[in-house]
């Protein structure tokens, strides 16, 4: 184990500046929202290049930096940033990218970057732009719960002040020109993050997500693209971008979501009716595994925590919220562990840090609210 | 005799190629001609395969045909490998290639979403213009010549305006 002293790189000293501010904030997906406690999250995001300019997959590195240098002061100016950090990639550490990843503040790609790379982030991190990712800008708004309307209204925003001061590469056929032909158009993707439990269980989420597909809607792991639904969350977004209207993608997928919302509901109603002691037992043994594990995989953490927020949500666990896991499932990720335990933890290391954080905060919390009751 | 390309299996598939004059011979396993996508019937160049250039015939022959990119020069099989195009003009030039693309993957081939401010009175414009031509040639067709010279005037004082 190796401990991360302060300022022990150059990297490390912006680590403890700039995303010393994040830490201490909750995330953007996090804190309640109309219906969130199935929908997680909301998310859009734009993407858009500039006119004249090789998109950033083609572009050299003097290219890149060049795009870099050009939008980072008009990103840094929007009203609807402020306030905000501006971070170049390469002046970070694989750290501090991995922190900005886990909080969906940055994707994959970028913990790897490249020359030009980098991020606009607004500090309370419910938007965030991206430079030279796949495209020159990728603009996204994550809010709590199911807020999509909101969230394309602040990236729409975002967007046309931009416009104003770059010009964008834009067809009158085919819309605003993006560097894979999946986004062209509206350069639009909305997602929402479900929590569907109720639906797993009752072994009705295959014939859902199927109907999602059909419909022209992409489900995926909790990660985006490639990745498997770890604890019972599933993304959900638009998958055409080239036809459709941007408030005719968010009001559609709005509308199958509450649906998806309502089924999962009537899952978990019907889940209690016909099988409530396994619900109990399930519930039970997540809820015993993480107040007693020594060891505790990212995965099976996922997993379990899953299964504590279900209890939370169906009364069945009255000593906890919603927050408490919430919080533990942004905290007992790989690199936000790393960070909260001021150490580089090799994998193994890290399991048992996770178990540990996550028993130390569900006692904590069950004696606070029993000290309350006393 | 093992294979001249992986030196590993018996050769059983044996190649003659008169270059120039200068005989080449080629002893492959049966795998490496496969993956070689080498076909009997067609023309095929020993050091390519060895090579592994242009391993299947029909991108061989695509390469061969192959467009460019003029701004980032990129090319159809540049795109194939990586599934991300390189500019905006990248668009117009592999419009064809892109079209089926773009139909297998989309609702429609026009977009009808947000339009940037600095774009938007081109775009409405041209949007306007290819109403009116509609109309115009509809009125042609019923012979409805005043209706098709009040729309050609239309049309032009768009064009003046254009231009202006």
């Amino acid at each position: 184990m190796k401990r991360l002293r302060g300022c022990a790189t150059a990297s490390g000293c912006l680590l403890i500046m700039k995303l010393d501010k994040f830490l201490k904030n909750q995330g953007a997906w996090m804190g309640g929202g109309g219906d969130s406690d199935i929908v997680i999250s909301s998310r859009v995001r734009l993407a858009r290049n500039l006119r004249d300019e090789t998109f950033p997959g083609r572009a050299s590195d003097e290219q890149r930096l060049k795009i870099w240098g050009r939008l980072k002061p008009v990103l840094a100016s929007l009203a609807a940033m402020d306030p905000s950090v501006s971070l170049y990639m390469g002046d970070l550490s694989d750290l501090d990218r991995m922190i900005l990843f886990e909080r969906h503040l940055i994707s994959r790609e970028l913990t790897v970057p490249r020359a030009g790379q980098g991020v606009v982030i607004r500090q309370d991190e419910r938007a965030a732009i991206m430079v030279n990712e796949e495209d020159h800008l990728r603009l996204q708004a994550l809010r709590p719960g199911l807020m999509l309307q909101n969230a394309w209204e602040c990236v729409d925003e975002m967007d046309s002040r931009i416009e104003e001061m770059v010009p964008y590469a834009f067809s009158e056929k085919l819309g605003y020109l993006t560097s894979c032909p999946t986004n062209v158009g509206t350069g639009m993707r909305a997602s929402v993050m479900l929590h569907l439990p109720g639906l797993v269980f009752m072994e009705e989420v295959g014939p859902v997500i199927k109907g999602l597909n059909k419909i022209g809607l992409t489900v995926r792991g909790l990660w985006g693209e490639g990745t498997e639904a770890v604890g019972n969350m599933f993304q959900v977004s638009n998958q055409i971008t080239l036809g459709d209207c941007e408030k005719e993608i968010v009001s559609h997928l709005q509308t199958i979501v509450e649906e998806v919302v309502e089924h999962e509901q009537n899952a978990r109603l019907r889940l209690m009716e016909s099988r409530e002691h396994v619900v109990l037992d399930y519930v039970g043994r997540a809820l015993g595994i993480l107040s007693n594990a020594h060891i505790l995989a990212s995965k099976e953490a996922l997993g379990l925590l899953s299964g504590l927020r279900l209890g939370i949500e169906m009364g069945i666990l009255k000593d906890f919220n919603r927050q408490t896991v919430d919080d533990l499932l942004v905290s007992a990720q790989p690199a936000h562990l790393q960070v909260i335990e001021k150490a580089e933890l090799a994998p193994e290391e890290r399991d048992r840090a996770r178990a540990e954080l996550i028993r130390k905060r569900l006692a904590r919390r069950r004696n606070r609210k029993r000290s309350k009751n006393e | 005799m093992l294979c001249d390309r992986c030196k590993e299996n018996d050769a059983t598939v044996h190649l003659t190629q008169v270059v120039n004059g200068v005989v080449e011979k080629l002893h492959l396993c049966e795998s490496c001609a496969a993956e070689a996508g080498f076909d009997l019937q067609g023309p095929v160049s020993i050091t390519d395969i060895l090579l592994g250039m242009g391993a299947k015939q029909d991108e061989a022959a695509e390469h061969i045909a192959e467009k460019i990119c003029p701004d980032c020069h990129m090319t159809m099989s540049d795109f194939k490998k990586c599934g991300r195009l390189g500019c905006a003009r990248c668009y117009e030039i592999y419009r064809d290639e892109l079209g089926l693309l773009l139909k297998a993957v989309h609702r429609s081939e026009q977009h009808t979403g947000k339009i940037p401010a600095r774009d938007r009175e081109r775009v409405h414009h041209s949007q306007e213009a290819a109403a009116l031509q509609k109309e115009l040639a509809d009125a042609v067709a019923r012979e409805d010549y005043e209706e098709a010279a009040r729309l050609r005037d239309r049309l032009r004082m768009l064009a003046d305006h254009e231009t202006r």
